[in-house]
C-alpha cells in the first residue's frame, strides 16, 4: 500500500481514547502500526477495528477531528480516503466540531404520532435549529449544523415509550441515554449529563410466555439470577444432543429468521456447519432499525445471558468459535448490558476455550453500529464489521458460504436466538405445541402508534391482529382503527376491512403482506397518511447506501413525488403519479442489489391499494 | 488452472449455450453475440455490479439479477429482454439521466431511444449547487424539497491541478475510479466513496484538493471514467473553448518511450496537441492502466517549458 496520512496531529485526549482501545503505539513508530509489512489477513484483523476506533473519537471529544482520523489511520493501516469514507457514512458520527453534549430526536412514524412535532418545535424554539435543517435552505450561509445542539433522528427503536430521545454526552466518561417520554426538560436534562429516569413500557403475552419468560426480571440481568431462571440448561442440552443432533431440532421446529426475510434457520445452520476445517462465524443481528421495532431491544436489555446462551448453541451447532453481535449504536442500555454479560459469562467459563469444562470453545465480541438501517442488511452488517462502508454485496454467495472475512457465517435475528433456546431446551415437538401448522411457536410483535398500551407483546402464531391490538387496549378513547402498518415501512399497510388477518407467516403471504420485524403500528383517525407517507419516503431516501442506482435515486424520486402529493400538487394528475410510483417501486424491486431498495415502495405503494383514498385518514392537503 | 475446467450449460432467450465454469452471465451472453448494456463494468475491473443496467431475468429468482457479476449456473434459463427487464433498464436510465449530466457517455442516447427513457417526466432540473455544498450533506439529513425539482448533482468543476478535472455532474457513481485507485490497478486509495444515498460522491479524505491528497496522478481514474466525469485539463480547456472537433483528430498507437515497461498508448491528437492518451484495457502489459508519466508527460512534444 502506498499511504500517504493527514499531518494533523491527534490531541492528547484523541490518543488516550484510541490507544485505550488498540494498546499503545509501538516507541518512535509515530503512531505507526505495530506491525509493519502486514500479510492481508493482519491487516483485515487491524481494520475491523475501524469503526470502534471512530466511535471512540465521537464519545471521548464529539466528532472525529481530522487529527483524530490522522491518528487512527496510521495506528491501523488504512488509507485515509477509506476512512474518511467510512467516518461519513454513520449518521451518529460528526466530522464537524460541535458541542460535546448532543441531543437526537426521533420525528419518525411512531413518534409522530405520539408528540414528537411538538417536542421538535420545543427543542427548536430553545436550542435553536436542528442540525440538518439550515442545509439547502440558504446553501451560501454556513451551515447550522457546527453549533447545533441537536438534530431529528430517524426510529430510534424506543416506540413503546415515544415520543423518543438519545442523548450523547462526550468526555472522559461519556454519557449515553436513550430514553422515552421526552419532554424538553428531560432532554435538557440529559444533556446536562444527568441521569434521566426510564419511562414505563408495556411487555404482556397471550399464551405462553417463551420469549419474554424472563424479560421484566431484573434477576436475569445477572448470570446467577439468570440461571436460577433455567438459564444455560437448553446449552447443557444441546451438549446432549450433539452439533448435528441440535441441528435436526432446529429443523424439526420450522423456526425461520425473525429479523423479516423468515429464512429457515436450521438450513442456515446446516450450511454453515458443512464447512468442516474453516473458521466459521456466528453474527447476532442486534442492528434493529426497522422504524417500529423494539423487540430485539428489549430482549437484550432484558435477557442479554439468553442472547449469549443462543449464540453459543449456535456456535456449538455449526462448528463456529467466533461469535459477533452487532448492535445498532442508539442501544446504549443494551451495550451496558451485553458488556457486562460477556465479562460476566467469560468469568464463568460460559464462553472461552473451554465452555463448561468441556472441548468446546465459543466466544463474542460486541460491535457497535453507529447510525445506519442498512447495517441491518446482513452483508452491510459484515462490511461494517470488517470496517469498511456498510454497503451490501451481492448474493450469491452467501453469507453461510462467503461471510464474514469471507468465512463462512451464520448470521440470526436476535428473537430467532431466542427462540431457538426454547426450541433446543424443550425439543420441537413442544416448541410446535402452539401456533399454526406452517409458522410453529411463538412471536413478539412490537405496538406502538395509537394504541392505549404500546409495548412487546408475545403471541402464538396465528393470533388475528384484531385481537393482538384488543389486547394491547385498541385505540385510546374507544376511537376506531383505520389501519395497521404491519411489518415495518419495508412492509404493508393493513386496511380497515382486512383487521382480521391472522399473524403467520402463511396466511401473511397469502394476503401479499409480511409480519416483517414484528411492527404493529396502529393508525387511527388523527393520523394524516400523507405526511406519514412521506415520512416513511424521507426514510428511505437518508438510510439508502448510495450504491445502485435504482435505489439511489429511486429513493429520492419517490419522496418528490410523495412531496408533491402532500402538498396536494400532483403533476400531471393523480394518475400520472400513480403510475410514475409503480414504475419506479417495480423497477427498485427488481433491480435494487439489497433488500432496502427492494422493499422501499412497499407501504407506500400498499396504502394507495389498501385505503380507498388518499386521505381516508386524514384531511387531503390541498 | 483454466484448463480443467467444466463446462455449463445454460439457455439465454431460447438459445442453448455453454460456456466454462466461473463464466459471468454477461460473458455468456457476448458469446452469443447477445448485446447487454453496461456502465460501471469495464474488463480490466472487478465487477461491482451496482448501475443495474445490466440486468436480466433468470427464471426462479425472485429479482432480476446483474449479468455483469452473476456467474453462470448449470441449466439457467435467461430473458435478456423481456418485459421486467426492460421496465427496469428504462428506469435506470431515466433515474441516471435525470440526476447526472449523462452527455458524454457512449451509448446514453442511444439506450435512453431503445428503451424509450423520459428522464424529464420527473420534472424540471433542481439549479445547480453551489460549490461545497454536496460535500457538506451529511448522513441521515437532508433538506426536505418540495417535489417540483429532480434532485441531480449538478454542481462546478473541481479544477485544482494541471493535469485532469473533476467534473462530479458528470459522476453516475460507477465506482471505477475508486477501484482504479486502489486494488484493481494503482493501490493508492487516494479516493473512496463518502457520504451515503444520494449524497454519496467520490472523495478524497477531508474532501482535499488532489494535490494535497494520496493522488499520485497515475490518471487511471480518467482512463476508466464512463462519463467524462474525469477529464484530461487538455481535452477539458478545448471542450470548454467549444473547440472539440472530432472529425480534427487523429488517434495513433504507439509505445512510450519513458521505460523498458513497453506501455501501449494510443495518443487522439486535434491541431497537433495531444489531448488525451489511453491504453488498450486489453493490452497484455498495461491493462489499460499507465503512470503519470506515460499518462501526461507529453508537455516534451509540445514544446512547452515544464
Amino acid at each position: 500500500m502506498d499511504l500517504e496520512h493527514l499531518s494533523q496531529a491527534p490531541t492528547d485526549a484523541e490518543t488516550r481514547a484510541i490507544d485505550a482501545l488498540l494498546g499503545p503505539a509501538a516507541p518512535d513508530s509515530h503512531g505507526a502500526p505495530v506491525v509493519h509489512g502486514p500479510t492481508p489477513r493482519e491487516a483485515r484483523a487491524r481494520r475491523t477495528f475501524l469503526l470502534p476506533a471512530l466511535i471512540a473519537l465521537q464519545e471521548r471529544v464529539g466528532w472525529i477531528s481530522p487529527g483524530g482520523l490522522g491518528y487512527v489511520c496510521r495506528r491501523l493501516g488504512v488509507p485515509p480516503a477509506e476512512a474518511w469514507g467510512v467516518a461519513t457514512f454513520y449518521a451518529l458520527l460528526a466530522v464537524e466540531e460541535r458541542p460535546a453534549a448532543f441531543a437526537h430526536v426521533c420525528d419518525d412514524v411512531a413518534c409522530a404520532s405520539r408528540g414528537a412535532e411538538e417536542l421538535c418545535s420545543a427543542m427548536e424554539a430553545r436550542l435553536g435549529p436542528c442540525a440538518s435543517s439550515a442545509h439547502r435552505a440558504e446553501p451560501h450561509a454556513p451551515r447550522a449544523g457546527h453549533a447545533a445542539r441537536w438534530a431529528k433522528s430517524p426510529c430510534l427503536g424506543l416506540c413503546d415509550q415515544a415520543p423518543a430521545a438519545l442523548v450523547t454526552v462526550a468526555g472522559e466518561r461519556p454519557v449515553e441515554q436513550a430514553f422515552g417520554g421526552a419532554t424538553l426538560a428531560r432532554v435538557e436534562e440529559a444533556l446536562a449529563g444527568k441521569r434521566v429516569a426510564p419511562a414505563s413500557f408495556a411487555l404482556a403475552s397471550l399464551g405462553p410466555r417463551r420469549l419474554l419468560a424472563r424479560a421484566g426480571d431484573a434477576k436475569a440481568t445477572t448470570l446467577d439470577g439468570y440461571a436460577a431462571l433455567g438459564g444455560y440448561r437448553a446449552l447443557e442440552r444441546a451438549f446432549e444432543l450433539g452439533p448435528e443432533g441440535v441441528r435436526k431440532e432446529v429443523n424439526a421446529s420450522k423456526l425461520v429468521g425473525r429479523g423479516g426475510a423468515a429464512f429457515p434457520t436450521g438450513r442456515k445452520w446446516d450450511a454453515v456447519a458443512r464447512h468442516v476445517g474453516k473458521q466459521r462465524h456466528v453474527v447476532c443481528n442486534a442492528d434493529e432499525s426497522e422504524p417500529g421495532t423494539f423487540k430485539d431491544r428489549v430482549l437484550l436489555e432484558q435477557d442479554p445471558f439468553a442472547v449469549l446462551e443462543a449464540m453459543t448453541i449456535a456456535g456449538f451447532a455449526t462448528g463456529a468459535t467466533k461469535g459477533w453481535i452487532y448492535l445498532r449504536g442508539e442501544y446504549p442500555l443494551a451495550a451496558e448490558r451485553l458488556a457486562s454479560a460477556i465479562t460476566a459469562a467469560r468469568a464463568a467459563g460460559k464462553l472461552g476455550a473451554r465452555i463448561g469444562g468441556r472441548d468446546v470453545a465459543f466466544d463474542v465480541a460486541l460491535r457497535r453500529g453507529a447510525g445506519a438501517y442498512i447495517c441491518g442488511e446482513e452483508t452491510a452488517l459484515l462490511a461494517s464489521i470488517e470496517g469498511f462502508r456498510g454497503e451490501p454485496r451481492t448474493k450469491p454467495p452467501f453469507p453461510v458460504d462467503v461471510g464474514l472475512f469471507g468465512e463462512p457465517t451464520a448470521i440470526n435475528n436476535v428473537e430467532t436466538l431466542v427462540a431457538a433456546l426454547d426450541v433446543v431446551r424443550d425439543g420441537a415437538a413442544s416448541y410446535a405445541s402452539v401456533g399454526t401448522a406452517g409458522s410453529p411457536g411463538t412471536k413478539l410483535f412490537c405496538l406502538s402508534g395509537r394504541v392505549a398500551r404500546p409495548g412487546v407483546y408475545e403471541v402464538p402464531f396465528g393470533t388475528p391482529l384484531s385481537a393482538l391490538v384488543e389486547f394491547a387496549g385498541g385505540v385510546p378513547g374507544g376511537k376506531a382503527i383505520t389501519g395497521v402498518l404491519l411489518g415495518g415501512v419495508a412492509g404493508t399497510f393493513v386496511g380497515p376491512k382486512r383487521l382480521d388477518l391472522a399473524l403467520s407467516f402463511e396466511a401473511a403471504r397469502a394476503a401479499g403482506t409480511t409480519l416483517g420485524s414484528g411492527v404493529v403500528f396502529v393508525m387511527d383517525d388523527s393520523i394524516e397518511l400523507l405526511p406519514m407517507l412521506r415520512r416513511i419516503a424521507a426514510f428511505f431516501r437518508d438510510e439508502s447506501c448510495g450504491q445502485c442506482v435504482p435505489c439511489r435515486v429511486g429513493t429520492v424520486r419517490q419522496e418528490e413525488l410523495l412531496a408533491r402529493l402532500a402538498r396536494g400538487a400532483a403533476r400531471g394528475g393523480l394518475d400520472v403519479e400513480k403510475q410514475l410510483l409503480a414504475e419506479l417501486g417495480q423497477a427498485m424491486r427488481d433491480a435494487s442489489i439489497c433488500g432496502l431498495g427492494q422493499t422501499a415502495s412497499s407501504a407506500i405503494e400498499s396504502a394507495f391499494v389498501e385505503f380507498d383514498s388518499l386521505g381516508p385518514l386524514g384531511r387531503k392537503r390541498s | 488452472m483454466s484448463e480443467s475446467k467444466r463446462t455449463i450449460e445454460l439457455t439465454i432467450d431460447g438459445r442453448k449455450t455453454s460456456v466454462p465454469e466461473g463464466s459471468t452471465l454477461l460473458q455468456a451472453c457476448q458469446g452469443l453475440a447477445i448485446d447487454v448494456p453496461t456502465f460501471c463494468w469495464a474488463e480490466n475491473l472487478t465487477p461491482v455490479n451496482v448501475c443495474r443496467i445490466c440486468v436480466v431475468e433468470l427464471e426462479g429468482a425472485r429479482t432480476l439479477v446483474p449479468a455483469c457479476s452473476r456467474k453462470a449456473e448449470a441449466g439457467m434459463v435467461v430473458q435478456t429482454e423481456s418485459e421486467r427487464v426492460k421496465l427496469s433498464r428504462k428506469l435506470v436510465l431515466e433515474l441516471l439521466g435525470s440526476s447526472v449530466d449523462m452527455s458524454l457517455a457512449s451509448e446514453f442516447q442511444a439506450l435512453a431511444t431503445k428503451y424509450d427513457a423520459h428522464p424529464e417526466r420527473f420534472g424540471p432540473r433542481a439549479p445547480r449547487a453551489a460549490p461545497g455544498e454536496r460535500e457538506a450533506a451529511r448522513a441521515g439529513h437532508h433538506y426536505a424539497e418540495d417535489g417540483e425539482h429532480a434532485a441531480n448533482v449538478a454542481q462546478p468543476k473541481k479544477v485544482d491541478n494541471e493535469l485532469f478535472v473533476r467534473d462530479y455532474a458528470k459522476c453516475m457513481l460507477c465506482y471505477k475510479c475508486v477501484e482504479a485507485c486502489g486494488t484493481d490497478a494503482q493501490n493508492t486509495f487516494a479516493i473512496a466513496v463518502a457520504g451515503r444515498g444520494f449524497d454519496a460522491r467520490i472523495a478524497t479524505e477531508l474532501e482535499a484538493p488532489l494535490p494535497d491528497s494520496a493522488c499520485v496522478f497515475c490518471g487511471n481514474c480518467v482512463g476508466v471514467c464512463p462519463t467524462g466525469a474525469l477529464m484530461f485539463k487538455a481535452e477539458s480547456d478545448v471542450r470548454e473553448k467549444g473547440e472539440w472537433d472530432e472529425s480534427r483528430q487523429t488517434v495513433t498507437d504507439t509505445i512510450c518511450p519513458y521505460c523498458g515497461v513497453g506501455c501501449q498508448l494510443t495518443l487522439r491528437v486535434q491541431a497537433n496537441q495531444i489531448l488525451r492518451v489511453t491504453s488498450p484495457a486489453d493490452h497484455s502489459v498495461t491493462s489499460g492502466h499507465l503512470c503519470i508519466k506515460g499518462r501526461f508527460g507529453w508537455g516534451f512534444v509540445q514544446g512547452k517549458k515544464p
